[in-house]
């Protein structure tokens, strides 16, 4: 397995968008995306933040990109709402997310651990 | 009391909405009133089941709707503060310091404090209010508080995207704040104990 990759856009567009770029990138690696409010409008929601988490959990962790403060903090609710087992292999990349993830996606995809994906993603991104 | 803690709430929002949407045009994203609105729109749904809760359950319902219900960095935010609250209540402390509780929940979630233009630029003048006993004292603060985020710079949310173009709006989260503290005191001053 590697690490888990999740996008959090506020706008389902984007994070569809970024899904693929990602992909031609990093190939078959665990991922996940979700964007915009429950509704499908612009914004973040915690039951799909969650949900897009746990859809890639595994041991290796899993590297979360998120686009602007609101995305940010309801994904720090529902890393949360994991469980604290669970949730400590869960981190949140301080980086832009577009750059953060295709850089994060690729040190995933080539075997990288956890803390090297969230270091080169904040390094690079 | 928690039923008409809820109504009074809901209807400041939702007379509100407006308001807050207008305010946050300005400034931010301009959804703030449409997300909370949301979210208190679902509160007063579940006002009867969330009413026949112990104070401390009650509050962590209240926050858990407000967490998946808004929808924006706000949802997150007041419902930090009520679950903040919950577990301070939980533990049997006085109001006050269930309130600080809440504040201090706000604080970490926001990963902020006073001075950024923010809810927070209300609620801990409050907060720090109430816990001195001065409760005469805290619609006058919040008015007040309110206030002086207008001529701030915004270092954090959404408005701090827009730097110096911030100064000269009130910032909608303590706009909102202000109206939920007003609210919330209509309730406790009437002494409606249902």
């Amino acid at each position: 397995m590697s690490v888990g990759v999740v996008l959090v856009s506020h706008s389902p567009l984007i994070a569809e968008g970024l899904a693929q770029m990602v992909r031609q990138m990093a190939g078959d690696i665990a991922l996940a995306f979700t964007g915009g409010d429950a509704g499908g409008g612009l914004g973040s929601d915690t039951e799909k933040i969650k949900t897009a988490i746990e859809e890639v959990w595994n041991e290796d962790g899993v590297a979360v990109f998120v686009d602007l403060g609101g995305a940010e903090m309801n994904t720090d609710v529902a890393i949360e709402l994991l469980g604290a087992e669970r949730a400590a292999k869960v981190r949140i990349a301080a980086a832009p997310i577009v750059e953060g993830a295709v850089i994060g996606a690729t040190v995933a995809f080539t075997g990288g651990t956890l803390e090297e994906v969230i270091a080169e993603a904040e390094a690079y991104g | 009391m928690i039923a008409s803690l809820i109504e009074r709430c809901h209807a400041t929002i939702a007379g509100h909405a407006e308001v807050l949407t207008e305010l946050d045009r300005a400034i931010g994203d301009g959804d703030h009133g449409i997300n909370l609105e949301r979210g208190f729109d679902v509160l007063l749904a579940e006002k009867d089941a969330i009413a026949e809760l112990p104070w401390p359950k009650a509050l962590q319902e209240a926050g858990k709707v407000l967490v998946s219900k808004v929808g924006g960095a706000s949802g997150a935010l007041y419902g930090s503060f009520l679950l903040g609250m919950a577990k301070a209540a939980e533990e049997g402390v006085d109001v006050a310091s269930q309130v600080e509780a809440g504040v201090a929940a706000v604080r970490k979630r926001g990963k902020s404090d006073v001075g950024a233009k923010t809810m927070l630029d209300v609620l801990v003048p409050v907060s720090e209010a109430l816990a001195e006993g001065r409760a005469g004292d805290l619609r006058r603060i919040a008015d007040e508080a309110r206030e002086a985020t207008g001529p701030m710079k915004a270092t954090r949310g959404r408005a701090s995207f827009l730097g110096e173009r911030s100064i000269g709006h009130c910032d909608p989260g303590a706009t909102s704040a202000r109206l939920l503290i007003h609210a919330v005191l209509d309730v406790i001053e009437q002494g409606d104990a249902r």
